[in-house]
């Protein structure tokens, strides 16, 4: 043994090395080194899949049962409850009760298969603004809880349904930033360490926002099901925006150098400044759209009030890259507007119709990953003469606009 | 092999639900058809037409629902069949035992009674991993006459040690209860309690191993009676026990609430007496984990005797109250015909299934 591996090595070290290995022929082509291993893989997971399962015997104890509740509708004398399984087994539901009282229901089979989903219309006399307790009791006898902490008609998704979310996206997102934006003509009167100073508020602003968005987000992926994961997908959004916005700005810049319009890049910055503002409003929107849903949102003056007060400083960040700029078009302006105000619109749609947390973490989670990527563009803008971004002026600045959204804040909540 | 099961479980479901659809509510409840086959055992229940058919029920299949109150989901019912009794048995199944006269000339009753774990379909659709007395629950009405000798000869062939807890007036060693007399009587082995019947009066006796609250939630538990030596006025009699399940086994509250274990069963079923004849109830309230249950008549009202013990009745009323282990004999004439709702006047027990008919014929 030792012989013979010694003579290899030798063999090994004396005969010369070949740099790259001459195609020999018969080599399979690359393609074919990819499709045999995932080939052997599909075979494998296939088997295990089959046979695998029993050779661990069955498990040990009972039956998982874990379902729960991923949507309810409420119409009058009602209650639509969209189940979906959570756990390994199959469930079956065989009874349910209402604020333990039992109640007829229908649906297309009793079981819900793992991972599957089923929907159980309840014959139950809800009041409007009571809560309710709804309880699926299991073949087994073991029950899953649905708490409807105030029940309100579920809003049909008719014109006027439509027509009211568009208002409030208007409201809560084109009007504040547009009024936001008319401080540009003083942003150009001004002095650069005073440009410095707004662009530091920006940054306040966005860092309390995406804070804000992180603990709001935080709680809704904790309400879900857990099916599609919870916290994490927060993380997945803020990724995906974050390093898709990156690559937007590379793009761009990439771009502008071919071009080699000098001058661009202030408005460049805007834009990247509105997307961000304006993904960060569709999870806002998003908010209001489901609050309103389940009649959780307190529709009124403070509610517009609060938040075109809040988002008016968002139309402050886009347009402070623009200061010192040639003054730019009015269909520029607009249409940074737009980007920043419209998604709130649709964010209100999607909320209110769709009224799923998983949805909304996800959704949220891009805000996030568009409001830090956007700081990190605006960080440079605040620097000072000698390079540092962090000096008074600037700290003050930035202290200035969390402190400006928090006691805005304060307003919508009351 | 459990996955083939709920299969066919489903797949019975929905045959059933077709066949209901198709017929047509009421002409279903007629011909039995759908009720036999809701669950996998319906097959059973289908080679017993009469049984099946009478289990509909007729005017009372569409009670409850939305504004109409509680019921389980339309068109099911518990599979009596695969359960092993049907709580309208239940009713008036009086066990007298076998007698036999002693050399004083005094009678000797005997009984048999053994312990089972069975699976109990409480609700439809919702089982129920019981242990039992004689495979039922309530477990046997044990039925005897002031003065006489009892010998109940208790075999445990459940899978956990249980003891006959009867309540009455016995030597200690005769309680029941661990660490006295016999003590736990462990799996595969039995024991003769004996005693004499007294007092006159409505009993009842239960498992008194621990856990104890399990050992009664679990449905180990049945009615001792023992006859004055005078009898009783005849009269058609009942026996009611007030039970629950906690299906979920939180220890927080039963799921199910019933007279004679099956919810909402006698909404089904109606009892069915006859107007101006003396009905004598023998109630007693086995509930577990909630402090208080009571009884509610509709439209009428009865004598009371706490207990059984007096030939007087305390009270004329419709409704009692009564914690665990109290029970009382209610005798009550329908003076005419038609549906009288009794319920738990604890309206959560009542929506929860403890609620029924009594159908005045």
């Amino acid at each position: 043994m030792d012989g013979l591996l010694r003579g290899r090595l030798i063999e090994a070290t004396t005969q010369p090395q070949p740099q790259v290995e001459p195609p020999t022929p018969g080599r399979l082509p690359a393609w074919a080194l990819g499709a045999i291993p995932l080939a052997l893989i599909a075979v494998a997971l296939v088997a295990l899949l089959t046979v695998g399962g029993d050779t661990l015997g069955e498990r040990v104890g009972p039956p998982v049962e874990e379902i729960a509740v991923e949507r309810t509708v409420l119409r009058p004398g009602e209650i639509e409850l969209s189940v979906r399984n959570t756990g390994p087994d199959p469930v079956t539901v065989s009874q349910a009760f209402v604020n333990d009282a039992y109640a007829d229901y229908s649906t297309t089979g009793n079981q819900v298969g793992r991972g599957g989903t089923e929907t159980f219309t309840l014959d139950y006399p809800w009041q409007a603004d009571s809560p309710y307790l709804v309880t699926l009791v299991s073949e087994t006898g073991a029950t899953t809880e649905h708490e409807i902490p105030v029940a309100v008609e579920t809003p049909t998704a008719s014109g006027g349904f439509y027509g009211l979310m568009a208002l409030l996206g208007v409201y809560v997102g084109i009007i504040p930033v547009v009024l936001g934006m008319l401080f540009l003509p003083l942003l150009r009167q001004v002095r650069e360490h005073w440009i410095r100073f707004f662009m530091a508020v920006t940054i306040g602003l966005l860092a309390f926002l995406g804070v804000d968005a992180y603990l709001e987000g935080t709680e809704i992926a904790e309400s879900g099901t857990g099916a599609f994961g919870g916290a994490e997908l927060l993380f997945i959004g803020a990724g995906a925006a974050y390093l898709g916005l990156v690559a937007l700005d590379r793009f761009l810049r990439a771009r502008r150098d071919r071009a080699s319009a000098a001058g661009t890049s202030a408005f460049q910055l805007s834009l990247l400044v509105a997307i961000g503002i304006g993904l960060h409003n569709l999870g806002e929107g998003l908010a209001i759209g489901s609050a309103y849903a389940i009649g959780e949102l307190a529709l009124g003056a403070f509610l517009v009030f609060g938040f075109a007060l809040q988002n008016t400083s968002e139309g402050l960040a886009i347009v402070a890259p623009l200061s010192a700029q040639r003054r730019p078009s009015l269909l520029r302006l607009a249409s940074l507007g737009m980007i920043a105000g419209v998604p709130a619109i649709l964010g209100a749609f999607i909320g209110a119709s769709v009224n799923n947390p998983e949805l909304a973490a996800l959704l949220i989670g891009i805000g996030i990953g568009a409001i830090v990527q956007v700081i990190v563009q605006l960080v440079p803008t605040i620097r000072d003469g000698a390079g540092r971004a962090l000096y008074p002026t600037s700290v003050a600045g930035i202290f200035v606009g969390a402190a400006l959204l928090y006691s805005t804040g304060l307003l919508i909540n009351a | 092999m459990p996955s083939l099961i709920l299969c066919f479980d489903v797949a019975m479901e929905k045959t059933s639900r077709r066949k209901f659809i198709a017929s047509g509510g009421a002409a279903a409840a007629a011909i039995g058809l759908p009720l036999a086959a809701t669950r996998s055992g319906g097959v059973a229940a289908a080679g017993q037409p009469g049984r099946a058919a009478s289990a509909g029920g007729g005017a009372m299949k569409g009670h409850g629902g939305g504004a109409a109150g509680p019921t389980f989901r339309k068109g099911q019912i518990v599979d009596h069949a695969a359960n092993g009794f049907n709580p309208t048995d239940l009713l008036r199944d009086f066990d007298m035992g076998r007698t036999s006269r002693m050399a004083s000339g005094r009678t000797l009753r005997e009984w048999e009674v053994v312990a089972a774990d069975k699976e109990v379909e409480v609700a439809p659709g919702i089982k129920y991993p019981a242990w039992t007395f004689n495979g039922r629950v309530p477990g046997p009405t044990l039925r005897a006459r002031e003065g006489e000798l009892l010998r109940i000869r208790f075999v445990n062939g459940s899978a956990h040690p249980h003891t006959m807890h009867f309540h009455g007036i016995h030597r200690a060693e005769m309680d029941g209860v661990p660490g006295v007399g016999p003590g736990l009587i462990q799996p595969g082995d039995s024991f003769v309690y004996e005693f004499d019947a007294e007092p006159f009066g409505l009993h009842l006796y239960h498992c008194h191993a621990g856990p104890l609250a399990e050992h009664i939630a679990r449905g180990m538990y049945g009615t001792y009676i023992v006859d004055p030596k005078q009898g009783r006025e005849d009269a058609d009699e009942l026996m009611m026990m007030m039970n629950g399940f906690n299906t979920n086994f939180d220890a927080e509250g039963n799921q199910v609430y019933a007279v004679n274990t099956v919810a909402f069963h006698h909404v089904n079923e109606p009892v069915r007496v006859r107007r101006g004849e003396l009905v004598r109830i023998y109630l007693t309230n086995i509930l577990e984990l909630d402090p208080i249950n009571s009884f509610h008549l509709h439209a009428n009202f009865f004598d009371f005797y706490p207990t059984g013990t007096r030939l007087e009745p305390t009270e004329l009323t419709d409704t009692i109250a009564m914690v665990q282990g109290q029970r009382g004999i209610l005798e009550v004439r329908f003076p005419s015909t038609g549906m009288f709702m009794f319920h738990a006047h604890k309206t959560e027990f009542a929506e929860l299934g403890w609620m029924g008919f009594f159908e005045v014929v």
